[in-house]
Parts: structure tokens; C-alpha cells; sequence
């Protein structure tokens, strides 16, 4: 769970980072989508990096809803009969949200797949084989980012716990200061990923980017 | 303690009291039976005594270990150390206690520590000084040799616990702590914080779980024992009430062992848990079982305050408080309603202090215990009304703090406080803590020879259900010494040489003997479900306690003690014609147990007050108003009462009807040191 | 401290027994002083189901001092209640006049119901046996003093040996995990040299026993940590993580 959870981490910073050279502009933005794709050649074939990165990333991906589903079951199993009033002190919200907020996270790389991946579909019609372009006019349509911003929060409270997670499970959190630190750096992180996906969007559709 | 000034006895009878020769108080009450001796203590050299029994004691060979089972009731220090000890000797073990996991018996709850003659802080200790202040504590009414053996084992205890990974205190070289603990100069006590009972048993319990796996013990949890099987003279066996089945089991075994704990119970205030019983003990006494010298109760001096007639049981606060803190009473009665921090210096009365130089705040439990009921009936109590008293006294920390700094007092008793905070809502870091005496603790229990066998062939008890080691009154620390002396080194070998005759002839599940004792149980119980009074088991056991509490607690009078009993034989009347238990026998039944337990603590506390009735003298936590010196201190009787007074039930097996108890004289005599009068002046 | 002036409504769980449904109750109780615990509020009500002809409602309790592991009881959906402390040792102080309370058992399926309030912790006995112990036979023990321990690890012992096996941390855990109850037994044992020879031998047997017994895997969610009365503090987990961790590498 763990590894797989940070695996994930792993790759959405680098993806944030390439998202963010769409400040830089239409070229140094498809530059690197094209970089992508020749990104360890001649020793890989073409895209190799990128599909190793998949396969990876799909490794994971089972791993890591394989674990969900399993901790999810064991849990329902552990407490057959619920609570009439049962409070939630010490927990954080995210810490409970983690199932759900997967689930929906799931839902959203599905369609944020068939947006700019395999299906690069382009909502207003335009031309989908230039990723700058397909990127701006998705997210000049409105409800598109609210469903991106909407994604990001939810990754957002993820990561929050997640993270801190991942760390205890891992056993970096020996004594109260690791504790606390290891805390701080969870929501540094949820912060600075849901806040970095999102100044794309929010950019495109004040106009910043166009 | 031997550089003290003790005044040789009996040639003090200062004032106009009679020689006590010319009473016998308890006449009527009970039958003068044969007198009695512990037949199986080696003679000679003390220090020889436990080598040579050990070696004596024969050899059971591991092969037949396996074909020979023990009972165990209860599994506190005394019964958990034992099952783990013979468990791993290969025995067949089956354990049994009330509560819902063995790690709950009540020894959970000592704070203080454990006694052990280490001597780490080259501070002059010794096995014999721990026996000479054990002796001399008891005040001269234990049997010396268990006492030796006591502080013989005490140093193995410690090694034992280590190794188990009992976190005692440690100083920041890594070696062990100790501290000096209620009544003693030197410094011998071990420590795990305020928790040493839980470490030390959970050191217990995880040991016998190592068993339960390895399955040389099997535990019976929420079982209560009712009945001791006696076959030809022989303890076969008990009767338990499956407390979540209500069924009721026969198990047999080749041997009984007693570890039940103690009965302060009978006082329905105690600092014991809500369920201490002395049931396990009586049910044995009804069949044979002598019980020795009931009356010794010990009243723990720093106990908090009784709030409210809503009290279901009292809280004590580690005796190790006193070494730091300072007891006082405002000297005039008008300022016991001020705030105690208004109270000027000149005006507090440090009365231990003031009455015992030598010891000040340090003195024995009963003797704190007195003086705090003298300072409150003289009208200087503090806090509440409680009936016509403010029964409470200042413990007082400010001086600790000032000195060592509130961060060291912190270290040392946060959790005490804390508890107290919590329990009456006051931080003691601010105001003086309130503390009043408590039943803490009972001396008396059933007689056990040197072996730890009681009267009964085949029925051997340890820890605080028997009386052996601490006579009249018991020392801070040493009772969890004496129950895991008692289960890890003494029981483990003094059983083999009963088992060695063993096994016994296998007993039929439709004995006799054993039918009739699972009627016995059965009857009884139906007895409680039927009787549909008015009154709940808690408000007699409540009644009873304000009885004992009045006439039998602190101070005793022939007069109080006579009243006494009259009271509790009408309570008994009343109550097996009044009581109300609902609910039904096949199920978990809290009323029911409780009923059981009742009835028992009423017929024992009857026996409680004939025995102190009896004893004409003072001795220990044991008071009686008639026998003091002229400034009110305990006044022994050597001359009549250096005995230990073991009572047969007279009364037929299962009527209500106690008869007149037989009253069995064992002398007490010491070879290996001197009585003298207690001074702690 | 206003006394005996308290006014509260119950919600009980009753259920008489393991196969029975049960249900939420209601009652009505006076007179409460601010003084009492919540027990003995608890004893008040029962005495007046007793007069009542009303069977009294079976709750565990036993030393009352907060250091017996016996009490339960979710109170108002937390385990023990609203203070960081053992049920016999809340007082009503922590209530006002006129406060609905909802009481509860722990409700775990490694913890059965047996009775109204009652339930069944002997899962915690087993995962004990399962290898919570240093093996060292009665009388083989070494002078105590031959092993120095360093003090900070003698206290880090002793702050996790405090725990009382009560179950508050699985009455609160969203996944029934009794991983702090665990962490507290592996962390003390493991801090300790005598425990060093079993260390990897007994987070695994107590880890699967832990999981045989059917209670839920943790996702630190830290739940437990804030209703444990004794403050065992969430590290415990991550030293049972690592020590785990630690133990397979060594192919246990
Ligand atoms: C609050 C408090 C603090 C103390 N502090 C100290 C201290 O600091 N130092 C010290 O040396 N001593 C102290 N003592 C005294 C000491 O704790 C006890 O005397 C000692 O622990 C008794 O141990 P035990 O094994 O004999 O009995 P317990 O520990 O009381 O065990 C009794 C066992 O018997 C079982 N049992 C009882 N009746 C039945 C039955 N009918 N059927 C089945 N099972 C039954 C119970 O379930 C339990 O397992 C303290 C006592 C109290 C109450
Ligand atoms: C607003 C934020 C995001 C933007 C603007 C964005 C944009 C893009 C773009 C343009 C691509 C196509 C890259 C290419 O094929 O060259 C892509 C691919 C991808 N994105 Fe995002 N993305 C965002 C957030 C996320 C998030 C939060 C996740 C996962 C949690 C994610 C997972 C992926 C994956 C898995 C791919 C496929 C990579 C591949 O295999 O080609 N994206 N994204
Ligand atoms: C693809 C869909 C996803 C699902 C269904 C999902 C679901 C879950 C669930 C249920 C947990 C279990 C922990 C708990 O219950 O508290 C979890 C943990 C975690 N997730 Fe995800 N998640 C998904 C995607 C992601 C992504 C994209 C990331 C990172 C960007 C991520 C990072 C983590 C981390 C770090 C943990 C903590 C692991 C641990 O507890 O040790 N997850 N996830
Ligand atoms: S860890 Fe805390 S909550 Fe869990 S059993 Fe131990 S004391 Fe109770
Ligand atoms: S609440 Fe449960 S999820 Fe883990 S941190 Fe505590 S056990
Ligand atoms: S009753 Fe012992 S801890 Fe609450």
C-alpha cells in the first residue's frame, strides 16, 4: 500500500512538473510532451520510458486498490455490528476519506485518460494531436476544470493522509518529533501537488494561459 | 532499626489497668478448642530452616509431573507466579479467576512497590534486617520462620521480575532504583512508577500465558469458585460457576491451591476491588479450613476522602506520598473550614511529626491510620461533613515542591496526582491533598503451615488469602513480596513433597462427596432467586460495612464488638428473608454473584468481631480501647495473647447456623530475636 | 460542586444475551451528584431497576482505579468518554444537567457481546500467548543488576507497558484494529534487552495472531492513541511496522 502510494506520489510530481511548463508556453510545453516520448532513447525504443512508466504506474495501481480493497474488507468484517453514536477524536477527516476519496480519484485519471491520453478527446472540437492546445481548450470549458479542481481536492486530502500513512507504515514516525514532521510533510506535499495541478487549469481559464 | 529505644514489655502496665488475665472477653461466643503448631518448619538455625525443608521436602520426577493436576483459584501475584512456576515444571495446571482475564486481578492495583533485601544502596540492610522489620512491624504476631523465608526469597524476586522485563525504575547509570517505603530506614523498595502491582503482574500473567500456549495451564476466566471438594480428608477439587453460562462445573485434581486474595470487602468500603471476595477462603473454611486470626485488619493511612453516600469504593494514593509530603491539621478547629493555604506555619499542627520525632510522617500505617481518627474526633478534621466529622487530614507537598523543584515531585507522582485531580476535581500541585484512612488490607486469612497448607490435606493457600508472614500488621511493599514469594519460590517446592504421595486414586464425577457439593452450590443459588424481598444485595453489603467500619474498624471496644454482632446476626436474618435478586441463574448475573458474596462476608464478619472480641490487647492494625498506655498507644499482651488464633467453623455444613466457633491456639515463639514493645518514638 | 442535582437521559444498549438482537433502551435518572463516576451513576440506575422489578444492566468494572483494564463502555461514541481516562475513573463532573448519554459495548467482532454492556476481550489473552512474554523459567533468572538498562529505554518501556488491555483503542478504531494494543506489547518487550532473543519471532506470531483473531488492519488514522487512557502514543504502531518489517527481512 504504502509503496505503491508513493510510487504514485512519485509520478504525479514529475507530471506536475511537466503540467507547469505550460506556463512556459506552446512550445516548451509540447517539447516535453515530445520528450516524453523520446525521453532513454536510443537505448529504449520510442515512448519506452513512457511505458515502462505505465507499466509501472499499472503495477501499482492494482497493488495499491488490491490492498484498499483488502483493508476495506477486513475493516467491514472486524466491526459487523456499527456504532448508534460514535464520534471520530484524533482522527483527521482525509483519514477517512481515504476509500471514497480513492474511488474518486480513480473515476477521474479513468476520464482524465480518455481526455488526453488514449481518447484525446477535445471538447470544443479543436485539433487533439497538439497536447497544448488540446490541454487550453479542455480547460477553457468550465465545468471541465470544476471536475479537475474537484479531483485535485480530493487528491489534495489524500495525500494529506496518505503520505503521513505511508511513513508510520513504513516506520519513520519512532518518536514525536518524527511524528510531527512526518505530519508537516504530508500536508506540505497534499498542498503542493493539489495546488500545482491546479494553477494550470485556473490559469488557462483566467486567461493567463491561452 | 535496632538502634531505636525499644521499651521490653509488659513490665508496662503503668496505669491502673488489670492484668488481663482476669478477662475473657469473648466468653459465650466461641468454644476453646485444642491448641495447635506448625508441624513442619525445620528446626535449628533460622537462616538453615528454608535450605534444609527445600531439601526434605521429596522429589516428584518429571515424568509423573504430567499425570498430576493442580487447581489454582485466582491468578494475582501469588496464584499467576505459581501456575507459571508449576506449569513449567510440567504439572497439569488449571487456573481460575473471576474476572474477565487473569491480568486483572486485583494485585494490579498496588502502587508503592516491592520490598526485596538487595542491599544496593549499602545503606545496612540485610535478609535479617527485612526479617527483624517485618517481625517487628507485624508486632510480634507472625510465625518467624515464614517471615525469615520471606526475606530470604525476597532478593531472587527481583532477579525473577527483571528477567521477565518488569520496567522497574532505574537510575541513569541503568542500574535499579529503590526507595525507602512506609516505616523503614533503609532503602529497599522497588519500583515501576506508581504501578509496580501492574508491571509485576502483567510479569505474572505473561508467563502463565506462555504456559496456556505450551499447555501445561489451561485459565478459566468469569468462573467464580463456590465449593472446595473434600474427598477422605482430601481437597479433590472445586465447584465454579461458569459466570457467563451460569453453569455449574465440577473440576477435580490432585491438589487445591488457594490464591484468592484478601476480604477487605467485608467493610463494603475498601481500597480492594469491586469484586475481592472472601468467598473462595470461607467456602473452605466451612469445610475445615481454619481461619487465623480474622481480626487483623490494616487501615491505610492516605486514602482520599469518603464525598458521598454514593461511594462505591475508596482510592488509595501511594504511602510513598509520605516520604515527600508533611501531614498536619489546623491546631484550632475554627480554621479546619479555611482555605489551608491562609493557614499560617505557627498554626498547623504537624502531629506526626510532633508525636514520633524519630519517624515523623514515616510511622506504620495503623499508627498514621489512629492518629489521623484521633486528630479528626478531636474536631480538627478537614473538608466535608460526613456524618458529625470532617473526616480528613492535610498531606502537603508545598515543602517537596520548594525543594526538589515540581518537576522532580512531577517524576515521582504524576500519575498519583493526577488520579487525585481527576477523583476530587482539586490539583494538589495548588492545594494540599485531603487524605482519610481506608481498609487497605487484611492480615488474617485461612492458617497455613510452613508448607502454605492449610488444615485441609491437599488445600494450600498463599498470598494475601492466607495469614502467614505479616501478623497484626503488615509493612508498605510487603505483600506483593509475600504473593510472588509465595507462587514463584516457596509453593513450588513445598507442594512437591504432598504431590510426591500422588496421584491420587482418581475421584468419580458422582462421588458423593462431589454431588453433594454441587447441590450445596445449586441449592444456594436457588435459595437467593427465590426469596423475591424488598432490599438489594448492595444495601445489606453496605449495612454490613457501616457496622464493621463502627465497631471493628480502627478502635475496638468489648462493648462496641458485642453490639456488633448483635447488629450483624439480625442483618443476616434480614437478609435471607428480604433479598431481592432479579434476573435468572443461566446467565451472566451481577446480583447473583454479589448475593453470594454477601452472604458470606456477613457470616465472616460475625467471626471477625468474635475475634477481636476475644483479643484483649493491642497489636498491630488489631486496637482495642481497653489496652493502651496512658499517652494512647498500643499496648501488646504477650503474657496471653502471643498466639495466633485459628478458628474451626463450628457450624453445620450447609444451615446458616454458625454455632459457637472453635477457637485453636497456636503459641507463637521467637528463637532468633526478642519480643519488645513497639516504640516508634 | 452542586451535588445530587443532576437530571440525565440514558440510551443503554441492552442484549440478553450473545444470540440476542438487543437494542437501544432509554431511562431517566435523578439525583446525580457531580461527585460520582460514571459507574456509580451506573449503580444508581441499577438500584432503581432493582426496585423497579427491572433486571439491573450488566457493565464490567473491577478495581474502579483506572489500572485494571475491566471497564468499558462507549460513551457518547467515545470509548471511555469525553476525558482521557478509564470509564470508572470519569467522574460526572464531565456532564451537565440535562444531558442525553448513549452507552454502549465495544463492538469489535474479535470482542463479543456476552451481556448488555459486557463483552468478550479474551482475543487479547491469546495474541499475549501467541508470544507477548520473555521466556525465563522461574529460578534461571541472572542477578538483576548484571543487565544495566539504559534509563531512557527503561522508560520507554515502562510509558508502553502502562497499557491495560482494556480495548478502548479497538472500540475506537474505524478499522477494529487492535494495532496499539499490540505496538504497545512489541514496543515494551522490544525495548528491553531481555527481550532482544524472541523480538522478530514475537512481532510476527502476535502480528497473526492479531489477524486471526479478525481484527482490522490499521491506516493510522490515530483514533485509538486519543481514547487509550493511558496515552500509548501512536509511535508504538510504527516501531511494530518496523519491527515487522525488520523480522521478515530476517525471514521470519
Ligand atoms: C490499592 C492497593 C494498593 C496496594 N499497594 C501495595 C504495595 O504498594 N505494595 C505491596 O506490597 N502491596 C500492596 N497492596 C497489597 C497487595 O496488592 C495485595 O495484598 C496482593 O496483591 C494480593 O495478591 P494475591 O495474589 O494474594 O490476590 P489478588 O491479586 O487479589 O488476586 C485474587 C485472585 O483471586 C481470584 N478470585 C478471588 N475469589 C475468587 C473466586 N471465588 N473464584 C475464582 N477466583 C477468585 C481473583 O479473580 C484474582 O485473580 C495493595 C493493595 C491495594 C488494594
Ligand atoms: C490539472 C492537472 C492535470 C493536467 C493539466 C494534466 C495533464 C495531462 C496531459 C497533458 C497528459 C498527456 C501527456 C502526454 O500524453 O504527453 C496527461 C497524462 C496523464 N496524467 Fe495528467 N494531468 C493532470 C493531473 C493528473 C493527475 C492528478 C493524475 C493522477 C493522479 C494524472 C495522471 C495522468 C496519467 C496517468 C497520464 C498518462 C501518462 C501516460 O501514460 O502517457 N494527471 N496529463
Ligand atoms: C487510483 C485510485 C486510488 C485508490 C482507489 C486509492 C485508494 C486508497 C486507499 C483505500 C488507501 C488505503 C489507506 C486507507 O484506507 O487509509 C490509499 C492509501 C494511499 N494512497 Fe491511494 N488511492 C488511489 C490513488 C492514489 C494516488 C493517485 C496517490 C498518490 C498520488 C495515492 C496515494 C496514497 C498513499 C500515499 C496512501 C497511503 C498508503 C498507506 O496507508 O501506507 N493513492 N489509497
Ligand atoms: S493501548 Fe490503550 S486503549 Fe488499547 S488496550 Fe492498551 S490501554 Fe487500552
Ligand atoms: S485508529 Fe485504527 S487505523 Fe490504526 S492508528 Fe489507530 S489503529
Ligand atoms: S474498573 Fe479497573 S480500570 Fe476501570
Amino acid at each position: 500500500m504504502a509503496i505503491s502510494g508513493l510510487i504514485f506520489v512519485g509520478f504525479v510530481l514529475g507530471h506536475m512538473y511537466g503540467n507547469l511548463k505550460a506556463f512556459s508556453g506552446h512550445d516548451a510545453f509540447n517539447e516535453y510532451a515530445h520528450h516524453l516520448r523520446e525521453l532513454g532513447e536510443p537505448m529504449l525504443p520510442h515512448e519506452g520510458f513512457l511505458w515502462i512508466m505505465r507499466a509501472g504506474l499499472v503495477i501499482a495501481l492494482v497493488v495499491h486498490v488490491a490492498c484498499a480493497i483488502e483493508l476495506a474488507r477486513r475493516a467491514r468484517k472486524a466491526r459487523p455490528v456499527k456504532y448508534v453514536v460514535k464520534k471520530h477524536t484524533g482522527a483527521i477527516p482525509a483519514s477517512r476519506l481515504m476509500r471514497w476519496g480513492g474511488l474518486a480519484i480513480f473515476l477521474f485519471i479513468v476520464w482524465h485518460l480518455i481526455n488526453f491520453t488514449i481518447g484525446k478527446v477535445n471538447p470544443q472540437g479543436g485539433p487533439t494531436d497538439d497536447p497544448y492546445n488540446l490541454l487550453v481548450d479542455s480547460f477553457d470549458v468550465w465545468w471541465i476544470t470544476l471536475i479537475y479542481l474537484a479531483a485535485m481536492a480530493m487528491l489534495g486530502a489524500h495525500l494529506h493522509h496518505g503520505v503521513w500513512s505511508a511513513l508510520q507504515t513504513l516506520g519513520y514516525t519512532g518518536t514525536a518529533t518524527s511524528r510531527a514532521r512526518a505530519k508537516t510533510i504530508a500536508f506540505a506535499i497534499a498542498i503542493l501537488i493539489a495546488g500545482g495541478f491546479s494553477l494550470v487549469p485556473i490559469a488557462v481559464m483566467t486567461g493567463i494561459i491561452d | 532499626m535496632t538502634d531505636m529505644p525499644d521499651t521490653t514489655l509488659t513490665s508496662d502496665r503503668s496505669h491502673d489497668e488489670p492484668s488481663p488475665g482476669e478477662y475473657d472477653d469473648a466468653a459465650g461466643y466461641y468454644t476453646l478448642g485444642e491448641p495447635i503448631a506448625d508441624t513442619k518448619a525445620p528446626g535449628g538455625d533460622i537462616a538453615e530452616r528454608w535450605q534444609t525443608r527445600k531439601f526434605e521436602a521429596r522429589l516428584v520426577n518429571p515424568a509423573n509431573r504430567r499425570k498430576l493436576s493442580i487447581i489454582i483459584v485466582g491468578t494475582g501475584l501469588a496464584g499467576g507466579a505459581a501456575a507459571a512456576t508449576l506449569g513449567e515444571a510440567g504439572y497439569h495446571v488449571k487456573s481460575f479467576c473471576y474476572q474477565d482475564s487473569p491480568r486483572r486481578a486485583h494485585s494490579i492495583a498496588a502502587q508503592g512497590g516491592i520490598n526485596a533485601a538487595k542491599n544496593y544502596k549499602e545503606d545496612g540492610d540485610s535478609v535479617h534486617r527485612l526479617f527483624y522489620d517485618t517481625v517487628k512491624g507485624g508486632d510480634y504476631r507472625s510465625r518467624e520462620s515464614n517471615v525469615y523465608r520471606l526475606a530470604e526469597v525476597s532478593t531472587n524476586i527481583i532477579d525473577q521480575c527483571v528477567a521477565q522485563g518488569v520496567p522497574f525504575a532505574r537510575e541513569y547509570g541503568g542500574l535499579l532504583d529503590n526507595r525507602s517505603f512506609g516505616g523503614v530506614q533503609v532503602s529497599r523498595t522497588f519500583y515501576a512508577r506508581g504501578q509496580t502491582g501492574q508491571q509485576l503482574l502483567i510479569g505474572a500473567y505473561q508467563a502463565m500465558e506462555r504456559q496456556v500456549k505450551l499447555g501445561t495451564v489451561t485459565e478459566y476466566t468469569r468462573h467464580e469458585m463456590l465449593e472446595v471438594i473434600v474427598v477422605d480428608g482430601r481437597a479433590r477439587g472445586i465447584i465454579a460457576r461458569n459466570m457467563v453460562t451460569g453453569e455449574i462445573e465440577t473440576h477435580l485434581a490432585d491438589v487445591v491451591v488457594l490464591a484468592s486474595g484478601g476480604y477487605g470487602n467485608v467493610f463494603y468500603l475498601s481500597t480492594n476491588a469491586m469484586g475481592s471476595n472472601v468467598t473462595a477462603a470461607w467456602r473452605a473454611h466451612r469445610k475445615g479450613a481454619y481461619m487465623a486470626n480474622p481480626c487483623y485488619t490494616q487501615i491505610h493511612p492516605t486514602c482520599i476522602p469518603v464525598s458521598g453516600d454514593h461511594q462505591s469504593k475508596l482510592t488509595l494514593m501511594s504511602e510513598s506520598l509520605r516520604n515527600d509530603g508533611r501531614i498536619w491539621v489546623p491546631k484550632k478547629a475554627e480554621d479546619c473550614t479555611k482555605d489551608p493555604r491562609e493557614i499560617p506555619e505557627e498554626d498547623r499542627d504537624y502531629y506526626l511529626e510532633r508525636i514520633y520525632p524519630s519517624f515523623g510522617n514515616l510511622v506504620p500505617r495503623d499508627i498514621a491510620s489512629r492518629q489521623a481518627k484521633n486528630m479528626c474526633d478531636e474536631g480538627r478534621g478537614v473538608g466535608p461533613m460526613v456524618g458529625d466529622f470532617r473526616r480528613g487530614v492535610y498531606l502537603d507537598f508545598a515543602d517537596a515542591i520548594a525543594r526538589l523543584g515540581e518537576d522532580a515531585v512531577r517524576e515521582k507522582y504524576d500519575n498519583l496526582f493526577d488520579m487525585y485531580e481527576r477523583i476530587t476535581g482539586d490539583n494538589p500541585y495548588e492545594v494540599p491533598m485531603r487524605i482519610y484512612p481506608a481498609v487497605h488490607y487484611v492480615m488474617g486469612g485461612l492458617w497455613v503451615d510452613y508448607d502454605l497448607q492449610s488444615s485441609i490435606k491437599g488445600l494450600f493457600v498463599t498470598g494475601e488469602a492466607n495469614f502467614s508472614d505479616h501478623g497484626a500488621n503488615r509493612l508498605g511493599a510487603s505483600a506483593l513480596m509475600q504473593g510472588l514469594a509465595d507462587g514463584y519460590f516457596v509453593l513450588p517446592h513445598t507442594i512437591r513433597d504432598y504431590l510426591a504421595d500422588g496421584p491420587f486414586d482418581p475421584v468419580a464425577e458422582d462421588h458423593p462427596a462431589v454431588t453433594e457439593a454441587r447441590a450445596a452450590v445449586q441449592d444456594r443459588i436457588e435459595r437467593f432467586l427465590a426469596i423475591k424481598g424488598n432490599r438489594s444485595v448492595d444495601s445489606f453489603h453496605r449495612e454490613l460495612g457501616h457496622i464493621m467500619w463502627e465497631y471493628c474498624g480502627m478502635e475496638r471496644t468489648a462493648e462496641g464488638l458485642r453490639k456488633a454482632i448483635d447488629m450483624i446476626r439480625e442483618l443476616k436474618r434480614e437478609f435471607w428473608s428480604d433479598l431481592k435478586v432479579l434476573g435468572t441463574a443461566d446467565s451472566l448475573n451481577q446480583s447473583l454473584e454479589k448475593a453470594g458474596r454477601v452472604a458470606d462476608f456477613i457470616e465472616l464478619g460475625e467471626l471477625m468481631c468474635i475475634d477481636a472480641l476475644n483479643r484483649r490487647e493491642s497489636c498491630g492494625g488489631h486496637f482495642r480501647g481497653e489496652s493502651q498506655t496512658q499517652d494512647g498507644e498500643a499496648l501488646r499482651h504477650d503474657d496471653e495473647f502471643a498466639y495466633v488464633a485459628a478458628w474451626e467453623w463450628a457450624g453445620d455444613a450447609d444451615s446458616n447456623e454458625m454455632g459457637t466457633p472453635i477457637l485453636h491456639k497456636e503459641d507463637l515463639v521467637y528463637t532468633a530475636i526478642e519480643m519488645k514493645q513497639r516504640s516508634y518514638k | 460542586m452542586s451535588a445530587g442535582n443532576m437530571n440525565l437521559t440514558l440510551k443503554i444498549w441492552r442484549q440478553t444475551g450473545a444470540d440476542d438482537k438487543g437494542g437501544i433502551h432509554t431511562y431517566e435518572v435523578s439525583g446525580i451528584s457531580q461527585d460520582m463516576s460514571f459507574l456509580e451513576m451506573l449503580d444508581v440506575l441499577n438500584e432503581q431497576l432493582n426496585e423497579l422489578g427491572e433486571e439491573p444492566i450488566a457493565f464490567d468494572s473491577d478495581c474502579r482505579e483506572g489500572i485494571c483494564g475491566m471497564c468499558s463502555l462507549m460513551i457518547n461514541g467515545e470509548a471511555h468518554g469525553p476525558e482521557v481516562t478509564t470509564t470508572c475513573q470519569l467522574h460526572m463532573r464531565s456532564f451537565k444537567d440535562g444531558d442525553t448519554i448513549t452507552i454502549e459495548p465495544w463492538r469489535s467482532s474479535a470482542f463479543p457481546v456476552i451481556k448488555d454492556l459486557c463483552v468478550d476481550r479474551s482475543a487479547f489473552d491469546r495474541i499475549i500467548q501467541s508470544g507477548g512474554y520473555i521466556s525465563a523459567n522461574t529460578g534461571s533468572a541472572p542477578e538483576a543488576n548484571s543487565v544495566p538498562v539504559p534509563r531512557d529505554n527503561a522508560v520507554r518501556a515502562f510509558n508502553v507497558a502502562t497499557c491495560i488491555g482494556c480495548g478502548a483503542c479497538v472500540a475506537a478504531c474505524p478499522n477494529g484494529s487492535a494495532s496499539l494494543f499490540l505496538g504497545a506489547k512489541i514496543t515494551h518487550l522490544g525495548e528491553l534487552p531481555q527481550g532482544q532473543p524472541e523480538r522478530w519471532s514475537r512481532v510476527v506470531d502476535m502480528s497473526a495472531q492479531h489477524d486471526h483473531e479478525g481484527f482490522g488492519g490499521c491506516t493510522n488514522i490515530g483514533e485509538c492513541t486519543a481514547a487509550c487512557p493511558k496515552e500509548i502514543p501512536l509511535d508504538v504502531i510504527s516501531q511494530l511496522n518496523r519491527d515487522l518489517r525488520t523480522a521478515m527481512k530476517h525471514g521470519h
